[in-house]
C-alpha cells in the first residue's frame, strides 16, 4: 500500500474538522504518518560538528575517552559514531557545573601525564593511557588514595553521560535491542520468558 | 462631563482554570445552556505543535534533558508543554523548616496534559474518615452521592479496568485493560504468593474508541500528550465540545489576580493581568466557578480582599490554605535476573502501568491509619538520559564489558512507587507571603510543611512491602545511586527511583495537593457547602481538588471531574430557577 502523502494527510485533517468532529484530533493513519515523516526529516544528513565548549585538543581527548568507555565492537559502533561526544559538549557549554568537572578532569589527566609520561594523555602509549584511567575508574581507588577523589568522580561523571550519550543515539538503542516507540493497534503482552 | 460606557459584557459564569475541574465544568455548563467565560493563565494548547509524541531522544541535540541538561523526569523535553516545576518570575516561598515542591501547569487544560492517566474512584470509606477511626473529618457528601457522576466522567472520558469487587476500591465504567506486560505478570505472580492484591490498573486511556476517539496505540508515551486522543486530557476532551456549543469563550495568557464583590457582597467580575499587554482587565459574570488547582485557588481567594471579606474572599471561616495535604510517597526498585532473559519485543503498552495494587489490608490491624496504593513500573522502556546510571556505578571500568553489562540489564529494573492518604494535621497549610509578589505583581504563596508520625510508619511500610515484593519476584533490591542527586520524581516509570534519607517523598511532589478550601456542612469549619459553593458567597463555586475534605491514596483527577460534574449540575440547577 502506498504511504499517503503530505497534502492527503493535510486533507484528513480538514475534512476531520469539516465532518463537525469537535475533537482536535487526528485521525490514526494520519498520526502514524506524521511520525513516520518526523522519523525521515529528523534522521536527515549529518554535518560536521564544531564543538562549542572543549577547545580542539580537549575535544579530541573528550572523543578518545568516550570511544574508551564505551567502544565499538563486533555488535555496533561505539560512542563517537553514534555522538555522544557532540552530546556532551553541548549540555556543557550550557553547564558550568558541568565545565568544572570535565574541564578540571581534562586538565588533571594531561598534567598527571606530563609528569609522569611526559606527555599529554592522548599522545600516551596505549598501555600509559589504560594505566592511568585505571586509576580512576573505580571508587576503591579513591578511598585508598584520597587525591584520585576528584578524578575518580570525573571518570565515573563521564562514563554516565557518555553512556547517556550512546545509549540514546539511534545506534544505542538499536544496540541494546529496544523495540517499541511504533503504533500497534493490539498490544500483544508478555511473550514466553524463562523463569516468568 | 458625563462618559458614556458602552453595555459591559456579563457572562453567565466565569471558570478560573482550564484543567480537570475547569474543563469539566466548562462543558457541562456550557452544554446546560449558559454563555461561560474562561480564564487561563497559560496558552492555548496546539497538539500538533506542542506534541513531542514517537520522537526518538537522538531527535532533539540535548536529548530530552534540555539546555545544560536541566531538564529530567516529569517535565523534560518531551513532555506535554508548559508543566514546571519552577515558573521564572513567579516564585513561591516555603517557611523555616518547611520543603514543599509544586507543579504547576500553565496551559490549556493544565495538568491535564502532563498526569499519569491513573482514575480511581474513591471509595465508601474514603468520604467517612472519621466515622471510621475517629480522626479528620467526614465529607459532607456519601460515596453514593458522587457515584452517578463518576458514571458519567468514565463513561464520557473512557476508562480501561477490570470489574474486582475490591473492598472500598469501587469499580467503574471500564472499558477492556490492555495485557500485562512481563514485568507485571513476574510481580503478580509475587503478589498472589504475598496476598496482596494484584489487578488490572485504571487508567483514563481508550482501548477501544469513543466518541469519536480513536482507540490508544500502545506507545507508552501518554504523558507526551497523545495526537490522536487517545488518552484524556481537559484540552483535547472537554474544552472542545464546550467550544462546539457556541456559549464558550476562552481567554488565554491571562493570569486571575482577585476576584471582585459588589456591594451586596456577591462575586460580580474577575480581575486579571493579561500577560500580553501586561494591564489588569476585568471580566464580569453572575456566577464564578475558581478551579485554578488547589493552591492556586486559594491563592486566588486569600488575595480577594475587600471590606466585606478582609480575611480574604469566603473565608470567615479562616479555613482558606488550611488543610493541605498531598499523597505520601516512597519508592523503592529491584533488578530481576530472570529478566536478562527476556526475548526482544515490543514492551511499550499504554503510557502507565498495566497493573497496580489496591490496598489491601481494609480490614487488617495496621501500625498506621488509613492505606496506600502501589504503583510500579519498568522494563523494556525507551532509552532515556540517566537511564543507565546505576549500571554505570556498579559494574564500573570501561570498554566492551561495560557496554555490554548495560545491555544485559537494560529493562531489567522495576520501580515501585506507594501512594497512600496523609492526614491533614495544622503545621500543613498555604498562606500569602507577605514579601514577596510574581511578576504580574500578584502577592504569592507560601507553604507549611510537617509530615505526622502516621505518614513517616506508612512510608516505612512501603519501603518492606516493596522489599517482600522484590524479593519474592527473585530479585534484589536496588540502592539508589552513589553520587549523583535525587531526579525530580514523579508520575512515569522513569522516575521511579529510590528516595533518599527517611524514604518520605517531599511535600508537594507527589503532585496530589488539595484540601485548602473545604467542604463542610458547618461554616465555622469549612469554606464551601457540599454544593461546592461558597458559605459566604453563593454565586461563587469551587470545581478542583480545594474543596476535598480528605485526601485518600486514590489519585485525585477522576474525583476532581466527577464533583465538577455534580458542582456544575447544581450551579446549572441553581441559575436555572433564578438563585444566583
Amino acid at each position: 500500500m502506498d504511504s499517503p502523502s503530505r497534502r492527503t494527510i493535510l486533507k484528513s485533517l480538514t475534512i476531520g474538522a469539516a465532518v463537525g468532529s469537535v475533537l482536535r484530533i487526528i485521525p490514526l493513519q494520519a498520526a502514524e504518518y506524521a511520525h513516520h515523516l518526523i522519523d525521515d526529516e529528523k534522521s536527515g544528513a549529518q554535518t560536521a560538528y564544531s564543538p562549542k565548549f572543549f577547545d580542539p585538543h580537549q575535544y579530541k581527548t573528550l572523543q578518545a575517552l568516550c570511544e574508551t568507555i564505551i567502544p565499538a565492537d563486533a555488535d555496533s559502533a561505539g560512542a563517537i559514531e553514534a555522538g555522544a561526544p557532540e552530546f556532551i559538549d553541548l549540555l556543557t557549554s550550557e553547564n558550568t557545573d558541568y565545565q568544572k568537572t570535565l574541564g578540571d578532569g581534562l586538565k588533571w589527566l594531561d598534567s598527571t601525564c606530563t609528569t609522569r609520561y611526559g606527555k599529554p594523555w592522548l599522545d600516551c602509549t596505549p598501555k600509559q593511557q589504560t594505566e592511568i584511567l585505571d586509576s580512576i575508574a573505580y571508587l576503591k581507588n579513591a578511598k585508598q588514595d584520597k587525591t584520585l577523589e576528584d578524578p575518580v568522580e570525573f571518570f565515573s561523571f563521564l562514563r554516565n553521560f557518555t553512556a547517556d550519550g550512546f545509549f540514546t543515539s539511534k545506534i544505542g538503542i538499536k544496540y541494546l535491542g529496544y523495540k517499541g516507540n511504533t503504533f500497534l493497534t493490539n498490544f500483544p503482552g508478555c511473550p514466553p520468558v524463562p523463569g516468568v | 462631563m458625563l462618559e458614556i460606557n458602552p453595555p459591559r459584557k456579563v457572562y453567565d459564569v466565569c471558570i478560573v482554570g482550564s484543567g480537570a475541574g475547569g474543563g469539566t465544568a466548562a462543558k457541562v455548563l456550557t452544554e446546560g445552556g449558559l454563555n461561560v467565560v474562561m480564564l487561563e493563565a497559560g496558552p492555548r494548547l496546539d497538539p500538533d505543535r506542542d506534541f513531542k509524541e514517537h520522537m526518538w531522544p537522538y531527535q532533539l541535540p540535548h536529548r530530552g534533558v534540555g539546555v545544560g541538561g536541566r531538564l529530567r523526569g516529569i517535565g523534560d523535553e518531551f513532555m506535554a508543554p508548559n508543566g514546571f516545576w519552577d515558573i521564572e518570575g513567579e516564585p513561591y516561598t516555603t517557611a523555616p523548616g518547611s520543603s514543599f515542591r509544586w507543579f504547576r501547569s500553565r496551559i490549556e487544560g493544565g495538568r491535564t496534559n502532563h498526569w499519569g492517566r491513573i482514575a480511581l474512584r474513591f471509595g465508601p470509606v474514603d468520604f467517612r474518615p472519621h466515622s471510621t477511626d475517629g480522626i479528620g473529618d467526614d465529607w459532607p457528601i456519601t460515596y453514593e452521592e458522587l457515584a452517578p457522576y463518576y458514571d458519567k466522567v468514565e463513561s464520557y472520558i473512557g476508562v480501561f479496568g477490570s470489574k474486582e469487587n475490591v473492598p472500598n476500591a469501587p469499580d467503574g465504567v471500564f472499558q477492556p485493560p490492555p495485557k500485562p506486560r512481563c514485568t507485571e505478570t513476574l510481580i503478580k505472580k509475587a503478589c498472589d504468593q504475598l496476598h496482596i492484591t494484584c489487578i488490572p490498573s485504571r487508567l483514563a486511556i481508550l482501548t477501544k474508541t469513543l466518541n469519536g476517539r480513536d482507540a490508544c496505540h500502545y506507545c507508552a508515551q501518554c504523558g507526551r500528550g497523545c495526537r490522536t486522543a487517545s488518552n484524556f486530557s481537559s484540552s483535547q476532551v472537554m474544552i472542545p465540545p464546550a467550544a462546539a456549543t457556541g456559549r464558550f469563550t476562552m481567554i488565554a495568557n491571562a493570569m486571575a489576580r482577585e476576584i471582585i464583590v459588589n456591594d451586596t457582597g456577591k462575586a460580580e467580575a474577575v480581575s486579571y493581568i493579561e500577560k500580553s499587554t501586561r494591564t489588569e482587565q476585568r471580566v464580569y459574570a453572575r456566577a464564578v466557578v475558581v478551579a485554578g488547582s488547589a493552591c492556586e485557588s486559594a491563592r486566588l481567594l486569600l488575595n480577594s480582599r475587600s471590606t466585606s471579606f478582609p480575611n480574604g474572599m469566603a473565608n470567615s471561616s479562616g479555613v482558606v490554605g488550611r488543610y493541605l495535604t498531598d499523597s505520601v510517597g516512597s519508592d523503592l526498585a529491584g533488578y530481576f535476573p530472570q529478566l536478562e532473559k527476556m526475548p526482544i519485543h515490543n514492551h511499550d503498552g499504554v503510557g502507565g502501568m498495566h497493573m497496580y495494587m489496591p490496598w489491601w489490608r481494609l480490614d487488617k490491624k495496621n501500625e498506621f491509619l488509613r492505606g496506600y496504593h502501589i504503583e510500579f513500573g519498568g522494563g523494556r522502556d525507551m532509552p532515556g538520559v540517566g537511564g543507565f546510571e546505576y549500571v554505570c556505578d556498579e559494574h564500573e571500568g570501561y570498554g566492551v564489558s561495560l557496554k555490554q553489562k548495560c545491555r544485559s540489564v537494560y529493562g531489567t529494573f522495576i520501580g515501585f512507587s506507594g501512594r497512600g492518604e496523609m492526614i491533614p494535621n495544622e503545621n500543613c497549610y498555604c498562606d500569602i507571603d507577605p514579601e514577596v509578589k510574581d511578576k504580574w505583581g500578584i502577592p504569592v504563596l507560601r507553604f507549611h510543611w510537617q509530615w505526622g508520625e502516621n505518614e513517616r510508619k506508612m512510608a516505612a511500610d512501603m519501603q518492606q512491602t516493596f522489599r517482600s515484593i522484590i524479593e519474592a519476584a527473585g530479585g534484589t533490591v536496588i540502592a539508589g545511586t552513589r553520587r549523583h542527586p535525587q531526579k525530580a520524581a514523579a508520575g512515569e516509570s522513569q522516575a521511579l527511583v529510590q528516595q533518599p534519607g527517611g524514604r518520605i517523598s517531599t511535600g508537594g511532589a507527589i503532585i496530589h495537593e488539595l484540601g485548602t478550601i473545604r467542604m463542610g456542612n458547618n461554616p465555622k469549619t469549612s469554606a464551601l457547602n457540599k454544593n461546592c459553593q461558597a458559605h459566604d458567597v453563593k454565586n461563587l463555586f469551587v470545581a478542583d481538588a480545594a474543596p476535598f475534605v480528605s485526601n485518600p491514596d486514590k489519585n485525585p483527577t477522576l474525583s476532581i471531574m466527577a464533583l465538577s460534574w455534580k458542582t456544575s449540575e447544581y450551579l446549572l440547577d441553581q441559575a436555572k430557577k433564578g438563585e444566583l
